[in-house]
């Protein structure tokens, strides 16, 4: 049984991609597996926990209820698409590393993306208005109060900051201060930063 | 470099830039070249006989690799952790729906599924145990029998207690139902093959040591040819703590000679991981009026599911701490785990003691309902404090904080009377609340648990700090197999060798198997244990630094101490930069750390079977439309026994998540089965709290340092869970006046007033409910118990510890 396969391009990050899919991939998939962007989480594949939110052309959209080739052509920002391109955290993750609004951290990109599709809209939330949003993800961890924390101070910084834009890569400076080394977790299997194969060269 | 945190300041995570760029890899982000994908075959059945398994149209498709089966298992058939009755793989006769009969390898993930589902097995299904009451007198399901554990803690005399008239009694049975995990993060690893005809397994889990000893028996190695390294943890709460894909992951591995990576979906995750215990108990308590508790008595069932796993901890857990935090002279406890065709059920934060919680808090209010007092003042009157006994006979030896817990929770301010926002309202926008529709009610509970491992188990943690200097900076490695879960060890090992050493940049090495055991990152132990080893290893390093130091003068290293990044000797004569005195040459300590004994229980339940206690109280504010029977929680209010808060940041985020776990437990969450089978396999159907269900949370931390713990501190990752699940459905009961015997509880429940519970039937005794029962001369604590009934033929015989 040989499936047909689809080339797409998605401009994901600001950069073309191009995959060969068949037409039942998910986004979530082509996005984790052949682009190797694992930064996106998949906690479900069935649209409840929120954990694979990116932005399609701007809007969030959760990757494992879209096809990847209903995509095709579609400007796609995953969570490694928020820093600048300097590595300066976005405003939106300062807030969370800062306001300690994850614990194990799995179900932040998602969160994050969330919020960037919500602060794109209305740049001052009120509480009703974060809580809404945020009740279409899920985390087990942090019991939401932190993370409803972490949006508020986002808006704070986005306001009081350079005029960025939270749906886009960040080019303000980043003052924070590195906290400190970040303990390794599983060594050399490990992606290298910005997608791939540990060991192999990139696409 | 700046200065970092140290003890007791709020520090943020090392881990938080990695996590919030999409960086961190997670267990399921690992990749190698060449790799393979693993997918295992599942029973559909909660019991069935497996007449036959045929592979050959699995491996009929282009790309499929392999096929394993019992038959494929070198070493030990079984796995568990406390007694391997687990199959690798069914063999003959599977036992619960989900069980792992097969796995496949293949060239995709997508090939994988479709190659594990083309496996042919033939079952011929058998009607399934699914009644706990009835596994005692049932023909046994594994060669092991169907009892885990009986366990019974006596102390004083309930007889002489019943034979009082002028005790006010209280009895009623309760229920609690089955709580999942529901970590985010899905079970995913990968092995790679390794040279010495080992495997390398890098995987998320609770407790790499345990996990390396299971899977080397099965694989016939020596554990050491097994090297597993932590993946990053897409969080725990105990649903980690037993194997999952580990085993399947090397065996494939060693099979195919490659790289081999497994995931699960959200489906098989809720069939492949345990779960909390769901319970059935029978109280009655006995108090004087004027309200001082003298006696309790109590029947706690567990239904274990189909392997034992953690099942007779979790019970003694139940049992020891079945009253509560409070002074009982009189008590009489029986317990029962038992085996049933329902998917194994193990460790989940609260271990045992979230179950008997909802039962003796409800108990609580019944009484204070009976007496016609506040059941605020009632508890007060009651609380242990320090010096009291537990029903273990026990005497509590460090703080026991629970009136300051109690007494904080309920001075926290009311919240405002319920308002127009119609998102607010029980039910949200979805549901037709009326604003003059809505009744506020306000519940109080209180609990405590042990911390750590209990009943004489060995409980010890390694760490190794190495002291540098690099680049002219001094650099602190921390080595250390604690599993980083979420919770914030990898944080506070930082906060600690900051502390002793005055070194800010203290780096940590994965978490693996190349140092000594560091235990289960689970009974609120990590703090104090693997905590205490990196403190002693620090320790180590500075006596090393200063005898250095010594050496050199021709003195002794008493004479010298470590302040602030220097060595300065005591007269003060001297003063040396530290990274001077380490220079081109590394201190490297490693230490071992492990608490006082503990006793095993004795056969009336009694010894010193425990290290410490933390205490916690909860205050819940709900709105409620008893009409519709929908539930908003709008405050909950704490007051927490902390010991001493290491890092107030991971504090307060392990409180407010734990409170979000019991609030699920008492309102949503419930793994509903049907003949034994999983019927709430997404989250459609298995309801995990959202921002909006969780409401306010306001905290106060007790901070009363615990004697002989590190730095005072008291583990705090599961108290959160406890009381706050009756506290919410005491203010469901006080919104409604309904009886709710049972958690989760349903909109049902509360808009028709049926909870559904049972009478509570003795397991292998008379069924007859315990309202017939005048006294404890009655079948409590006379259980037909003998030895399990003899072992009917079973196929399979994987059984043996
Ligand atoms: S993985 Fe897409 S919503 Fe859960
Ligand atoms: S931080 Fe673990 S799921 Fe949100």
């Amino acid at each position: 049984m040989t499936e047909e396969q689809h080339h797409i391009t998605l401009h994901v990050n600001g950069v073309p991609r191009t995959a060969t899919v068949p037409a039942r991939r998910l986004l979530s998939d082509a996005l984790r597996h052949d682009l190797g962007l694992t930064g996106t989480h998949a906690g479900c594949e069935h649209g409840v926990c929120g954990c694979c939110t990116v932005l399609l052309d701007g809007e969030p959209v959760r990757s494992c209820l879209l096809l990847a080739v209903t995509a095709q052509g579609a400007a796609i920002r995953t969570v490694e698409g928020l820093a600048g391109p300097d590595g300066a955290l976005h405003p939106i993750q300062r807030a969370f590393a800062e306001c300690h609004g994850l614990q194990c951290g799995f179900c932040t990109p998602g969160f994050l993306m969330t919020t960037a599709g919500l602060l794109d809209r209305s740049p001052a939330p009120t509480d009703g208005e974060i809580e809404e949003s945020m009740a279409g993800n899920l985390c087990r961890c942090t019991g939401y109060q932190n993370i409803t924390t972490s949006v508020r101070r986002a808006a704070e910084l986005l306001a009081a900051g350079q005029g960025g834009d939270p749906a886009g890569p960040w080019a303000g400076e980043d003052p924070q201060e590195p906290v400190a080394e970040a303990p390794l977790a599983a060594g050399p299997y490990a992606p290298p930063p910005g997608g791939g194969v540990p060991g192999e060269a990139r696409r | 470099m700046t200065r970092g945190p140290r003890i007791g300041d709020p520090a943020p995570r090392p881990d938080g830039p990695d996590k919030v760029t999409g960086r961190f890899p997670y267990s399921s982000d690992l990749r190698a070249p060449g790799m393979l994908w693993g997918a295992a075959v599942r029973s559909p059945h909660a019991s069935a006989r497996i007449v036959g398994i045929d592979p050959a149209p699995a491996l009929a498709l282009e790309g499929v690799a392999a096929v394993l089966t019992a038959d494929d298992v070198p070493g030990r058939p079984t796995y568990g952790l406390a007694v391997a009755d687990q199959p690798a793989f069914a063999r003959d006769l599977v036992r619960h729906h989900g069980e792992a009969v097969a796995v496949v390898a293949a060239a995709t993930p997508d090939l994988a599924r479709r190659a594990a589902r083309a496996v042919a097995v033939d079952y011929a299904p058998l009607d399934p145990l699914t009644d706990p009451a009835a596994a005692v007198t049932a023909a046994p399901l594994h060669p092991n029998g169907n009892v885990f554990r009986h366990l019974i803690v006596r102390r004083g005399d309930v007889a002489a207690a019943a034979a009082d008239p002028d005790l006010v009694t209280v009895e009623d049975t309760y229920e609690v139902g089955r709580q999942d995990p529901a970590f985010l993060g899905l079970e995913s690893g990968l092995a790679v093959p390794a040279a010495d005809g080992g495997v390398d397994l890098a995987v998320s889990t609770q407790f790499l040591h345990a996990d390396r000893d299971q899977v080397a028996a099965s694989l016939g190695l020596a554990p050491e040819r097994v090297r597993l390294t932590l993946a990053g943890v897409g969080g725990a709460f105990g649903g980690r703590e037993d194997l999952t894909l580990h085993l399947h992951l090397c065996l494939l591995a060693l099979r195919t000679g490659r790289p081999v990576g497994m995931a699960y979906d959200r489906s098989e995750s809720f069939v492949g991981h345990v779960t909390r215990h769901p319970a059935r108990m029978w109280y009655r308590h006995r108090a004087t009026r004027d309200g001082t508790l003298v006696s309790v008595e109590a029947r706690v069932l567990l239904d274990g599911g189909a392997y034992q796993s953690t099942s007779a901890a979790v019970l003694a857990n139940a049992c020891c701490f079945a009253a509560g935090p409070y002074r009982v002279p009189h008590a009489l406890v029986e317990g029962w785990a038992v085996r049933t065709n329902h998917p194994p059920a193990g460790a989940l934060r609260g271990f045992g003691i979230p179950q008997v919680c909802f039962a003796h808090e409800s108990q609580m209010d019944a009484l204070a309902a009976a007496l016609g007092v506040d059941p605020v003042d009632l508890r007060r009157r009651n609380a242990l404090a320090p010096g009291d006994a537990l029903l273990t006979g026990q005497r509590i030896t460090g703080t026991a904080p629970a009136v300051a817990c109690l007494d904080a929770a309920v001075a926290h301010p009311l919240p405002a009377p319920p308002d127009d926002d119609p998102l607010r309202r029980p039910g949200g926008t979805g549901l037709a609340t009326g604003p003059g529709d809505v009744r506020r009610g306000v519940g109080v509970a209180m609990a405590f648990k042990n911390l750590m491992y209990s009943e004489g188990l060995q409980d010890l943690s390694t760490a190794s700090v190495r002291l540098a200097v690099d680049g002219g900076e001094l650099v602190a490695t921390v080595h250390c197999a604690a599993a980083e879960v979420g919770q914030g060890f990898v944080t506070l090992a930082q906060q600690i060798v900051r502390t002793e050493l005055g070194v800010d940049r203290v780096v940590l090495r994965a978490a693996d198997t190349s140092i000594g055991e560091a235990g289960s990152s689970s009974a609120s132990r990590q703090s104090w244990m693997s905590g205490g080893a990196v403190a002693a290893a620090c320790a180590g390093v500075r006596d090393e630094v200063l005898a250095r130091v010594a050496a050199g003068r021709g003195g002794r290293g008493e004479a010298f101490a470590l302040r602030d990044g220097e060595v300065v000797s005591r007269d003060g004569g001297l003063r040396l930069p530290l990274a001077e005195v380490v220079g081109a040459d590394p201190v490297e300590a490693v230490r071992v750390f492990t608490h006082a004994d503990t006793a095993p229980l004795d056969a009336d339940g009694q010894g010193d079977a425990h290290v410490a206690f933390v205490f916690t109280a909860h205050r819940a504010v709900v709105d409620v439309d008893p009409a519709l029977g929908s539930v908003q929680v709008v405050q909950i209010a704490t007051g927490q026994d902390i010991g001493r808060a290491l890092n107030p940041l991971a504090v307060t985020g392990q409180l407010e998540g734990g409170i979000a776990q019991g609030l699920g437990l008492a309102l949503l969450e419930d793994v509903v089965t049907r003949e034994g089978r999983v019927a709430t396999r997404t989250f459609q159907d298995y309801l995990v709290p959202t921002a909006l269900d969780v409401g306010d949370v306001v905290a106060t931390l007790i901070e009363e340092p615990e004697p002989g713990a590190p730095y005072g501190a008291k583990g705090v990752g599961e108290a959160p869970t406890l009381s706050s699940i009756p506290a919410v459905v005491a203010a469901v009961r006080a919104a409604t006046g309904r009886r709710l015997r049972r958690v989760p509880v349903r909109p049902a429940h509360v808009a028709l007033g049926e909870d559904g519970v049972a009478p509570f039937v003795v397991p292998g005794g008379p069924a007859a409910p315990p309202g017939v029962v005048t006294g404890p001369e009655g079948p409590l604590a006379k259980p037909a118990l003998t030895d399990p009934p003899g072992v009917a033929e079973l196929p399979g015989g994987e059984g043996g510890a």
